[in-house]
């Protein structure tokens, strides 16, 4: 391997998992605060009111 | 090698395995401690402001134009809606630990720039998570109880994702951009929303009396902070703690 992938192998293997972590958390924040699904809206009511997410 | 051998390696390597596996965890113990503790905070301090608004929604209570209204009605207690208040902590927890993802990724982007992650760090952290998640967007979208005159929901969400993104680039620079230019850029994108204007409503509708909507303001901004604060110390020491873990085992 050559010092440039090396060096390319190195800073994948802490921003791959950071941006997909980063991604996944943003999405699991779109889906209880922002979802307009009507289940999940009913569910996520309170919570969204509590946190400040724009709800209806 | 080709491109997708290359990135396929990398996404299997040891290496950005440990990575993954300390993030995830450590956002996970984070998110689900904080979003418990705001989870509750919510119910004892929020959740009857937000019950007393329901009276004024769905018309059990008229304010305005009528008679003096007593501002003590009965309300249900806490847990006195098993379900309700059940699936509430759910989704408090589970929105505490997205948020707890976001920011334990971006402090391990950090830390390989040599900064310091622990629970005391942490607390900046979260009081900044506070600002680009509640109170950017809170500042022109007030935290609203049920039954308030608003605009369309579609366009808040716009606003308030947008808000939030600036908010977080801008608390990201003032943290880590350590010159001139980006804290003016900082301050830029702190300000430009709100100069750009939030959607507001055409016309005022709401039954809820203001002291009812000042209240729930204030105390949904309360809480947010003190769960911020606890999710940012808890995501910092718990980061540190994975670490040490880790390179125990190794």
């Amino acid at each position: 391997m050559t010092t440039n992938a090396i060096k390319a192998s190195a800073v994948g293997s802490t921003i791959l998992p950071a941006v997909f972590a980063l991604i996944l958390g943003l999405g699991v924040v779109t889906v209880t605060g922002h979802a307009q699904a009507s289940g999940l809206h009913d569910a996520a009511h309170d919570v969204r009111h509590a946190t400040g997410f724009p709800c209806h | 090698m080709t491109l997708l051998t290359m990135c396929a390696t990398q996404l299997v390597s040891p290496a950005t395995k440990t990575m993954f596996s300390r993030i995830l965890t450590s956002a996970l113990f984070a998110g689900a401690a904080a979003g418990l503790i705001a989870a509750l905070l919510q119910l004892y301090f929020v959740q009857p402001v937000l019950l007393h608004a329901e009276l004024y929604e769905g018309g059990d209570l008229v304010h305005f134009g009528a008679d003096p209204v007593t501002a003590h009605p009965e309300l249900p207690g806490m847990f006195a809606e098993p379900v309700r208040d059940g699936l509430s902590i759910i989704f408090t927890m589970l929105t505490y630990t997205g948020y707890a993802l976001a920011l334990v990724a971006l402090m391990s982007i950090a830390e390989q720039q040599g900064r310091e992650i622990n629970g005391r760090t942490g607390l900046l952290w979260g009081l900044a998570g506070f600002v680009a998640f509640h109170f950017a967007p809170g500042l022109s979208l007030a935290p609203e109880v049920p039954g308030v005159a608003a605009a369309d929901v579609g366009v808040r969400q716009v606003w308030w994702t947008a808000t939030v993104a600036t908010a977080g680039v801008a608390m990201w620079l003032i943290a880590f951009g350590g010159n001139l230019v980006s804290y003016l850029i900082a301050a830029a994108l702190l300000i430009a929303p709100h100069v750009v204007g939030a959607p507001e409503p055409d016309t005022f509708a709401g039954p809820v009396p203001t002291e009812i909507g000042a209240l729930f303001a204030a105390r949904a901004f309360g809480i947010g902070m003190a769960a911020w604060v606890l999710l940012g110390s808890f995501a910092g020491y718990f980061w540190q703690a994975e670490g040490k873990r880790a390179n125990a085992a190794a």
